[in-house]
């Protein structure tokens, strides 16, 4: 055996060593029924203050909490369970009620502040999220991020007295400063034509009256957070991001694919306006929890992705916006100098910081490290972090854990632009169709895809050109989205491993147990079915059943089902599967359907997807409703 | 024998009277009973007097067609041929397909009291309005039954539609379209030209095929259909719905307002009461819309101009057939026909509809929109 076979053989079997440590590490890891190995970590997710500023209330999503701190000793006062992952929580405008939505059990708990005790747990909307209660006591507010609607319930007895029409995915409400309208954002972009800029909407409702009576539009905008007023309510600030899906990703590497913005509105800038946060080579990545300093000289934005808090001089910014020319559109958002005028400080806080809240002289900013089980306390006339909360729970960080800092974190995005949870908002998807590769303008558009479910969905991409999941998140990701550092092993299986494991919500159209509407039988049996009305066999390949089966409703194949349109490279697209298929408008490969109706009424001329020109409107209307259960 | 003979005569004789004046006292108890339940009051207030502002093209209008009209506290809605217009602080904007608008024609309007929102039926799918946003259904991208909606109702969480193709119902909480046509209602034709919903009832007025009773609890199914089927001669007044051709439903106070075009019915869920020229102030039995504004009193828009009926006297506005100069009438129970002096009236006698603005009217007419301001006497 001469010394090069020896050395060949050698880093042979080092490779095989290594390729092997790779699988076992994806395939070893612990996988979780509903949380498994990190169910005992916080993940704080929002903050309060108490109107005295005694109490820190922490809402702790993980755990399913709410923390009560001492807000001057940062001791735990105690820790209230609430229901299933929680996310919103306010404060009612006495502070006498602590008011936490529960959005996988569609409940809101209603804690007494007193006793710290939850009073009350009332039945709301589907995947409630924000909630605020109007200075009268008259009604709670509460948005619904599946039903893209805002609930008016009794504040009293909870009962629910109607639902008002809001933004796709509503979720955070902001009562204005003299308590007479009502600010509701939403996360995935309102739908519109194919191949169009996304629109989204800031929600106006009096409050009184209970209804919608203004929607302030945001052009181009997707993915719309928090909103905060300054105390004179002459400034409205909301959080938000600004993609550039029409062009080729390719354009990351030229000045951003996403921009994060702020807008502004209010009568301190006459109609509405929308800033940039980044600068080239720093990036404010995914802007989420905004305050406005008591005395109005600054805003402080988490960003998540850029694990930090971006600071905004007031004075400076309301000088740049009326110094400045206007952009017809209202935004500056493709000025990557324009941050340099107002952002004063960015201050590097824990992973995935999101809500935040000042005391009431705005001394101390606290940040929720969602992903760090901490709370930075930052002292804002410095500008640092001054102390920094450690939440009770685990030390270490799990396989899982870790690969969800790395899903959220923007840090392996060119410059740090971007990361997974940009398009995976929450690790769901963002409702906007994508020009990802490098082969020209408008060529093979794709839509985003659902995350929920995605093990034992492979191969994966629409093409089915990803046979498995560190393929699509290892290289591909890097090559198209990162264009930059690349994960090493540990940190790749770590972040399939998260992604193997995400649980999946539940369905709101399933009835209990295996019970079905009417409608949702018959639509059942038009899915299963294998002849048509005429009494003519359905080719196995031609039914429903056949490429959407098995539980997640799909045979992992490809199939040509006449959906591709010119633009695209091939025609064979793997069959897509149905997890929560009522969630994820726009449909097809390249979101050209916009609802689940018109892929069929539509784009199914010629039966190749399925055969369904035979059926009536109101047979189609009952497959829909089967598929919704999904 | 004889007497005998004579007494089983006049015993068959006497019978047969008394089972007529049996049959004839049935009779007229029920019609009695039919218009006596609309007579609650006995001193009745003379109709009311309008002084009419016509809107058209010239001052704002965006097309003199007038399908529909909506009040909606101080704002107005006209569903034009040429996109839904509203009125607001003596400003006219109008809303086209450009804004999302479904179609430009906007046969219907519905408010939904509780939300604010509008819900606009036009040639080519149901748009919503709602904070300056329209959302569009059609029957490519929803599961709306046709793009042809004739009527929308508004009832809770529910909003129910007609359409070309059948009866349909939105639940806006779930997102469930729930479609009615011939496969799982008596309807024969499924051409649907109004509806009426509240929170216990359903009727869908179906061209051709009668008057439709939805009741929401049970989900049965009740259809009304003339008794003389499709003969359009009355051979027993009251005895059922006035014809099948039905254009126009409105379901208040347990009360159901039908309009067809060969007359009206007034049915209490027991008796029916019809209106026809011959027997009432109707100006035509041509009617396009009703709309009823409590258990006895209706409006009526006709091809030949505004009715009013006060559940004794009627009132017509209209431009005067003959010489189109504003026109007036008021006819009593005795059938006296009396004329009003005025010095307006509604914009065209082709009325296709009409809403309320407290004490005042807006009618949607083929050549304008009229606002009836309600003059003191």
């Amino acid at each position: 055996m001469n010394r090069r076979f020896q050395s060949a053989m050698g880093a042979g079997l080092t490779s095989l060593a290594v390729a092997l440590f790779a699988v076992a590490l994806w395939t070893e890891c612990p996988v979780r029924a509903s949380g498994a190995d990190d169910v005992d970590y916080a993940s704080p997710l929002e903050v309060l203050l108490s109107p005295d500023g005694s109490r820190l209330y922490v809402l702790c999503q993980q755990s399913e909490e709410v923390r009560v701190i001492d807000a001057f000793t940062y001791a735990v006062i105690k820790n209230i369970a609430v229901g299933r992952v929680p996310r919103g929580i306010s404060l009612s405008p006495s502070g006498d009620r602590l008011f936490v939505t529960n959005t996988w059990e569609d409940t809101l708990s209603v804690i007494d502040t007193r006793t710290l005790a939850v009073t009350a747990t009332w039945p709301v909307g589907s995947e409630p999220s924000g909630v605020v209660e109007d200075r009268a006591g008259k009604h709670l507010f509460v948005a619904n991020r599946i039903s893209n609607d805002v609930a008016v319930l009794n504040a009293t007895t909870g009962e629910e007295e109607k639902r008002l029409l809001a933004g796709r995915g509503s979720s955070y409400l902001s009562l204005s400063p003299d308590g007479g309208r009502i600010y509701v954002t939403h996360v995935y972009p309102n739908p519109s034509p194919h191949r169009t800029p996304p629109e989204s909407e800031i929600t106006v409702i009096d409050t009184a009256r209970a209804v919608v009576v203004d929607r302030i539009p945001l052009h181009g905008v997707a993915g719309v957070f928090h909103l905060a007023f300054s105390a004179d309510g002459r400034l409205g600030v909301v959080a938000e991001y600004h993609p550039k899906n029409l062009v080729p990703i390719a354009h990351l590497e030229h000045g951003g694919y996403f921009t994060d913005t702020l807008t502004l509105f209010g009568a301190d800038v006459g109609q509405p306006v929308e800033i940039p946060l980044d600068e080239l080579e720093r990036y404010a990545s995914r802007p989420f929890g905004v305050a406005i300093a008591p005395d109005k000289s600054r805003i402080f934005v988490t960003c998540e992705g850029s694990e930090m808090v971006t600071v905004i001089d007031v004075q400076r910014l309301l000088h740049f916006i009326h110094a400045r020319p206007r952009p017809a559109s209202g935004s500056f958002a493709y000025d990557l100098a324009a941050s340099a005028n107002y952002v004063i400080a960015r201050i590097n806080v824990g992973h995935d910081p999101r809500g935040l809240a000042l005391n009431r002289s705005g001394s101390k900013l606290f940040v929720a490290n969602r992903l760090e089980d901490t709370i930075s306390v930052i002292d804002t006339h410095s500008n640092r972090v001054a102390a920094t909360i450690t939440l009770a729970g685990p030390k270490t960080v799990s396989a899982i854990r870790h690969g969800e800092q790395t899903f959220y974190t923007s840090r392996y995005g060119f410059q740090g632009q971007i990361g997974c949870a940009n398009c995976h908002i929450d690790s769901t998807f963002d409702g906007i169709t994508w020009n990802l590769e490098p082969d020209g303008f408008g060529r093979n558009i794709v839509d985003n895809k659902m995350l929920e479910g995605l093990k034992g969905t492979e191969p994966y991409k629409w093409n089915g050109g990803n046979p498995n999941i560190p393929t699509e998140c290892g290289p591909r990701t890097e090559k198209y989205f990162w264009r930059a550092e690349q994960y090493d092993d540990a940190t790749l299986a770590d972040l399939s491993t998260y992604l193997r494991n995400l649980p999946t919500r539940p369905n709101r159209w399933k009835l209990p147990g295996r019970e079905m509407t009417p409608a949702q039988e018959r639509g059942l049996a038009l899915f299963t079915r294998d002849t048509d009305k005429f009494g003519k066999p359905i080719a196995e390949s031609n039914r429903c059943s056949y490429c959407h089966s098995g539980p997640k409703g799909t045979n992992q194949k490809l199939f040509d089902v006449g959906t591709h349109k010119p633009n695209d490279n091939g025609n064979l697209l793997k069959s897509a599967p149905l997890t929560e298929i009522a969630l994820t408008a726009p449909y097809l490969h390249d979101g050209s359907a916009q609802t689940l109706e018109e892929i069929w009424t539509v784009f199914n001329p010629d039966d190749k997807h399925g055969r369904t020109n035979d059926l009536t409107k109101d047979e189609l209307n009952d497959l829909i409703e089967y598929l919704r259960t999904r | 024998m004889k007497k005998f003979a004579f007494n089983t005569f006049a015993t068959h004789t006497i019978l047969l009277v008394a089972v007529l004046l049996a049959a004839i006292a049935v009779s007229a108890a029920q019609q009695t009973a039919a218009s006596g339940a609309q007579k609650p009051h006995t001193a009745q207030a003379p109709p009311p007097r309008f002084r009419f502002e016509n809107f058209t093209t010239v001052n704002g209008l965006p097309d003199n067609h007038v399908f529909s009209v909506l009040a909606d506290g101080e704002r107005i809605w006209a569903g034009t041929e040429n996109g839904l217009a509203v009125y607001e602080n003596h400003v006219w904007k109008t809303y086209t397909t450009k804004d999302g608008l479904a179609h430009r024609a906007v046969l219907s309007l519905a408010l939904d009291k509780r939300t604010g929102d509008v819900w606009a039926g036009t040639m080519g799918g149901l748009s919503r309005i709602s904070g300056g946003r329209i959302d569009s259904y059609t029957q490519l991208n929803s599961g709306l039954s046709n793009d042809v909606v004739y009527g929308v109702s508004i009832a809770g969480e529910n909003v129910w539609v007609a359409t070309a193709a059948g009866g349909c119902s939105l639940n806006t909480r779930t997102g469930q379209w729930t479609l009615y046509n011939e496969r799982n209602t008596p309807m024969i034709e499924i051409w649907v030209y109004g509806v009426s919903a509240a929170q216990d009832k359903v009727y869908f007025a179906v061209w051709g095929s009668g008057l439709l009773e939805y009741t929401q609890k049970t989900g049965r199914w009740d259809k009304y259909e003339d008794p003389d089927g499709e003969n359009e001669i009355v051979l027993f007044k009251d005895q059922g719905l006035i014809h099948e051709i039905v254009t126009s439903v409105s379901y208040v106070d347990n009360i159901v307002w039908a309009a067809t075009y060969f007359g009206a019915s007034r049915y209490d869920g027991r008796y029916w009461h019809n209106f026809l020229t011959k027997d009432s102030g109707l100006p035509s039995n041509f009617i396009n819309y009703i709309k009823g504004v409590d258990a006895n009193r209706a409006w009526f828009c006709t091809d030949k101009g505004l009715a009013y009926y006060d559940g004794i006297n009627w009132a017509v506005y209209r431009p005067s057939l003959k010489d189109g100069k504003p026109e007036m009438t008021v006819r009593n129970a005795q059938g006296k026909v009396t004329p009003v002096a005025v010095t307006t009236a509604p914009a065209h006698n082709y009325v296709l509809g009409i809403d309320f603005q407290g004490d005042d009217i807006w009618v949607a007419t083929a050549k304008g929109l009229s606002h009836g301001i309600r003059q003191q006497r």
